[in-house]
């Protein structure tokens, strides 16, 4: 641990409303590295994505980004600054094109012809498809549309929510071949999984989140089956 | 054929108007949901600005066009956004539409202000006015070519930026998902700028088109947009190209109707009615068949935690409110000049009118903007049926109207938000268009309601028509509270709160809705039916109802205080407007100016103040005392002992500065208690010592001086009392641990828990 985290959540709390939902959440994920965050429903994973990708201001504690304490800024700005989330659900807008899903990746910065090329080349199926209405796509085409923002805008940090999520094994399979080649570029990356045997494959490290709090981290590897069956059944 | 042909061009080029004005529409409603009901105001207001620089400064056309188009519009559309519309996120639809209404009512009041209705203007001139060119015979202006080509220019416009910059893009990604945007990195907030901005310039456009074919009047620039909502709905919101269709189609049938409308086999009256008004109503007929064709929208699980909150009102303090409510009235009754009595009953009608949106749209949450609609066929009733306004009378009316607003309700049934509140938009304006002009029912233009008769009681002086107004008001605030204690009540709320909850749990929103109507239209034909004196159909028109619907929002919509608060409030409006020179002119911007800040206190003023009144009413000791104090003041008043206006100041401290700071003043530690004590008895003594009447020399002066001692001292004593501990509602996490119990807390668990509906 040399070189400072590049994303770090210090006492984070965060809720809706008069709700709480994270009671004090840790959570630092070094440069390159790939974390696993895994937890029950309702644990509050996605409320942390929310947290770090500045679309929920926590209620207290410090998110931290390289270093510096960007608590409370924007998203579009994190956004622009490298931060690229696929948030819960299809990361789409269904009623525009492909072609016009893509234009919307270039606020980070990047040329549309850029973005254009690297994406077609990963995924020839979009280049087949840059007229159609990307809400008119097969589940497994919408994930590969959100996850091309990803591959071709060269993020520092990248948060994935569910990518797994109502898709086939297959699928799921080819999208998390990607997610390793976009973690070998030294990406580093943040993923919620809810079934863990999918990512732990890909994570280094892997955290459990149980209502609100941290319950465990350590290396995927050491993660055994029963740690998992005994954090989401709440023990 | 030609004159087809000649009728077809008026109607397109009358469409063109539309479709300009309800592209602005649809642009600022997809992307930030807010149907903006101020958007003819903006035309009409930018008419008046390129008047101004094109006739009155004499500026070339190019210039004052671009200046007005490029430069004010766009301007004026981004702070609208900025400062009035960001902060409405998470606020009802209620609340989004009467900001938008009080935009309106601004818009409207300050070119009253600044462009006084003024005969010798210089006149508005079409674009090359007198040219003319001839079309298959007919002379076909070149203003009209004109409007034409703008709309056609506009929807190519429009189709490039929505489809090939990024910033179109961005407006319909921002329609489709707000938060991936911003995770895209685009900035929706500037979107929505950007989005106002072209749709105030759009507004802006067709306002200085319709202004050279119908010169400068504010009404009918102001109510173009009615039209084009229609033309909007057509274009269910969302589509331009079907918008710009609806728009012609409009335009056309308006053209058409005027074409055969003149020949003689047309009729002119049906079963003895003039159609005199059907062709001013036609937009609005189209408005409702097209409302009422949308597809039946999906009900809505309540998914956002909204930011209003209303209590249900208690019995006691009902009670006590419509008891102390009277004898307030008939305490002061007696020390107001004629003509203030007479503005404060008229403040009285109007909280009555205000007080039929409680049900409604306060408890179920259905807006309607057509209040005083009900409440002039409710004087129409009156006056038309036998019995010379005795109290069967009285009933019949209501009784009548309330079936009226049923049946109106009923085609309205599947419509909820801005939907059903466009239907009463369009009632209203079809009511007062063929209705009100009719030989039967207001056949000279004014109408005599007689006055309430009452066995045994004789109403004929303006104090008796107040107190009349109180006790009435008084009464129909009980009525209300009953329904929302009721069963029914419960209904109402469950249909706001979560439509789609309460269908699944087996309640017929239909009947519930219809009750609401009719309860609501009941209470406004009641306030219509004592009017008790000559009315003009001007009274109960659409855009007169909308400061009304305003007003009660601000006031606090959710509740009987809020209804009478708001009802006075703009009746006090017009009382300062005559008091006080003054501020004459800032009076036409006042309601405006207040319903704009909606956003910062969307339960209304009311709640504010009751919340801080609320320690003071759990506490039968304390309300003793304050009644004393006021009834002392009053007594100095009644045995001369100080004048009438010292009466009003020391009551107002005393109630709005004395009064809410009693709990805390008994709670405090003792040092501070004599503290606050001491400054507030200065501030009583201050308000009660010196004659006022005499001190000051204008009602303006005194008002001002009563908002200072209030602040200077109320605020004051708060602030020396405020380490102390004072009654609080704390989470309903923590009462009981660290800290007691109290009826609020136990009031805010259930209603978190949902067990209190
Ligand atoms: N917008 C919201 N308003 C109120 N409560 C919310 C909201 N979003 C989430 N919650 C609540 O916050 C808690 C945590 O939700 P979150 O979505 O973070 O869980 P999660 O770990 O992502 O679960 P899942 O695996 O089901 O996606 C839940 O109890 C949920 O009900
Ligand atoms: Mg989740």
């Amino acid at each position: 641990m040399s070189t400072p985290p590049i994303l770090e959540l210090r006492n984070v709390r965060a809720g809706y409303g008069s709700i709480d939902v994270l009671h004090g959440v840790n959570l630092s994920i070094g440069r390159g590295e790939v974390v696993a965050l895994l937890g029950p429903n309702g644990a509050g994973k996605s409320t942390t994505i929310k947290v770090i990708s500045g679309l929920l201001r926590p209620s207290a504690g410090h998110l931290i980004v390289a270093g510096r304490d960007v608590t409370g800024a924007s998203a579009s700005a994190l956004a622009r600054a490298g931060l690229c989330t696929i948030p819960e659900g299809r990361g789409i807008f269904p009623n525009l094109t492909v072609r016009e899903n893509l234009l919307m990746a270039t606020f980070s910065g990047h040329k549309m012809s850029d973005i254009e090329e690297r994406t077609y080349a990963r995924f020839p199926r979009l280049g087949e498809r840059r007229t159609q209405l990307a809400g008119t796509m097969s589940g497994g085409e919408q994930q590969m549309l959100s996850l091309a923002r990803a591959l071709a805008t060269d993020p520092a940090i990248l948060l994935l929510d569910e990518l797994s999520m109502g898709l086939a094994p297959l699928i799921v399979a080819e999208l998390y071949a990607q997610v390793a080649a976009i973690a070998a570029e030294g990406v580093s990356v943040l993923v919620v999984e809810q079934f863990a045997r999918t990512v732990l494959g890909v994570a280094d490290t892997a955290v459990l989140l149980a209502h609100g709090t941290v319950r465990m981290a350590g290396k995927a590897s050491e993660i055994g089956d029963d740690v998992l069956a005994g954090a989401y059944l709440g023990s | 054929m030609q004159e087809l042909l000649t009728f077809t061009i008026i109607g397109l080029s009358t469409g063109a108007i539309y479709a300009v004005v309800a592209s602005g529409l649809v642009v600022t409603y997809t992307t930030s949901g807010i149907f903006n009901l101020a958007h003819g105001a903006t035309g009409m207001l930018s008419a008046f600005t390129y008047w101004q620089l094109r006739f009155d400064w004499d500026l070339p056309a190019p210039l004052a066009l671009f200046i007005t188009l490029f430069i004010l519009c766009p301007l004026f559309g981004i702070v609208t956004e900025r400062f009035v519309m960001r902060g409405l996120q998470g606020t009802t639809e209620v609340v989004r539409l009467s900001v938008t209404v009080a935009l309106f009512a601004f818009m409207i009041g300050l070119a009253n202000w600044i462009w006084p209705n003024d005969a010798s203007r210089e006149a508005f001139l079409k674009f090359y006015e007198g040219n003319s060119i001839s079309i298959g015979g007919f002379n076909v202006s070149w203003h009209r070519l004109i409007t034409f080509g703008c709309a056609v220019v506009v929807a190519i416009i429009l189709r490039i930026v929505l489809y090939k910059t990024r910033m179109g893009v961005a407006m319909r990604a921002v329609v489709d998902d707000r938060n991936l945007t911003e995770l895209n990195g685009g900035r929706p907030d500037r979107v929505s700028m950007f989005a106002w901005g072209i749709s105030a310039s759009l507004a802006g456009l067709a306002g200085i088109l319709l202004a050279g074919d119908q010169q400068l009047n504010i009404e009918p620039l102001v109510l173009l947009v009615i039209n084009a909502y229609a033309a909007a709905i057509i274009g269910r919101l969302k589509s331009l190209p079907l918008t710009f269709l609806g728009a012609g189609l409009l335009g056309l049938l308006d053209a058409y109707y005027l074409m055969v409308s003149d020949e003689s086999w047309f009729p002119q009256t049906a079963f003895g009615f003039s159609l005199s008004g059907v062709r001013s109503a036609l937009p609005t007929i189209v408005l409702f068949i097209a409302l009422l064709a949308r597809p039946q929208s999906r009900l809505r699980v309540g998914t956002t935690k909204l930011r209003e909150e209303n209590r249900v009102p208690e019995w006691r303090t009902a009670i006590m409110g419509a008891v102390a409510l009277v004898v307030v009235v008939v305490g002061i009754s007696g020390m107001l000049t004629r003509s203030n009595t007479l503005l404060l009953l008229n403040g009285f009608t109007f909280a009555m009118v205000t007080l039929s949106l409680v049900p409604l749209t306060g408890y179920a949450g259905q807006m309607s903007l057509a209040p005083l609609t009900f409440a002039g066929l409710g004087a129409i009733a009156m006056s038309k049926l036998p019995g010379n306004g005795n109290l069967v009378t009285l009933v019949v009316a209501i009784v009548i109207v309330a079936i009226v607003g049923a049946i109106v309700a009923l085609p309205a049934l599947r419509l909820s938000g801005i939907y059903l509140a466009l239907a009463t938009a369009a009632f209203a304006v079809m009511v007062s268009k063929i209705v009100f002009n009719q030989r039967q029912t207001f056949q000279t233009g004014n109408i005599t309601v007689p006055v309430l008769r009452i066995p045994f009681v004789t109403i004929d002086t303006p104090r008796a028509r107040l107190i009349l107004a109180s006790v009435c008001f008084a009464i129909l605030g009980l009525i209300v509270v009953a329904v929302r204690r009721s069963r029914l009540g419960r209904r109402l709320v469950a249909l706001k709160d979560s439509p789609a909850a309460a269908a699944t749990l087996g309640m017929s929103l239909t009947r519930t809705k219809l009750a609401a109507f009719a309860i609501s239209a009941g209470i406004a034909a009641c306030a219509g039916a004592l009017a008790g004196d000559k009315v003009s159909p001007q009274q109960y028109e659409f855009t007169q109802s909308l400061p009304i619907v305003l007003l009660a929002v601000v006031g606090g919509v959710g509740s009987v205080a809020g209804a009478l608060f708001g009802g006075l409030l703009l009746g006090g409006n017009s009382v300062l407007a005559t008091i006080v020179p003054t501020v004459k002119n800032l009076t036409k911007i006042g309601p405006g100016t207040v319903g704009i800040t909606l956003g910062r206190n969307p339960q209304g003023a009311a709640a504010q103040i009751g919340d801080s009144f609320r320690p003071l009413i759990e506490q039968p000791r304390l309300i003793a005392i304050s009644a004393a104090g006021a009834f002392g003041i009053w007594a100095l008043d009644a045995a001369d002992v100080i004048s009438h206006w010292s009466f009003f100041v020391a009551s107002v401290v005393w109630i709005l500065a004395v009064s809410p700071n009693l709990p805390a003043l008994t709670a405090a530690a003792p040092g501070r208690r004599v503290m606050a004590g001491a400054w507030l008895a200065v501030g009583m003594a201050i308000a009660t010592g010196v004659d006022w009447s005499s001190a000051l020399d204008a009602t303006g002066k005194r008002i001002i001086l009563i908002i200072g001692l209030v602040a200077l001292f109320g605020v004051g004593a708060q602030r020396v009392v405020e380490n102390s501990p004072r009654v609080h509602t704390a989470s309903p996490d923590l009462a009981g641990l660290d800290t007691d119990f109290s009826r609020e807390d136990i009031e805010l668990a259930e209603q978190k828990i949902g067990v209190v509906l």
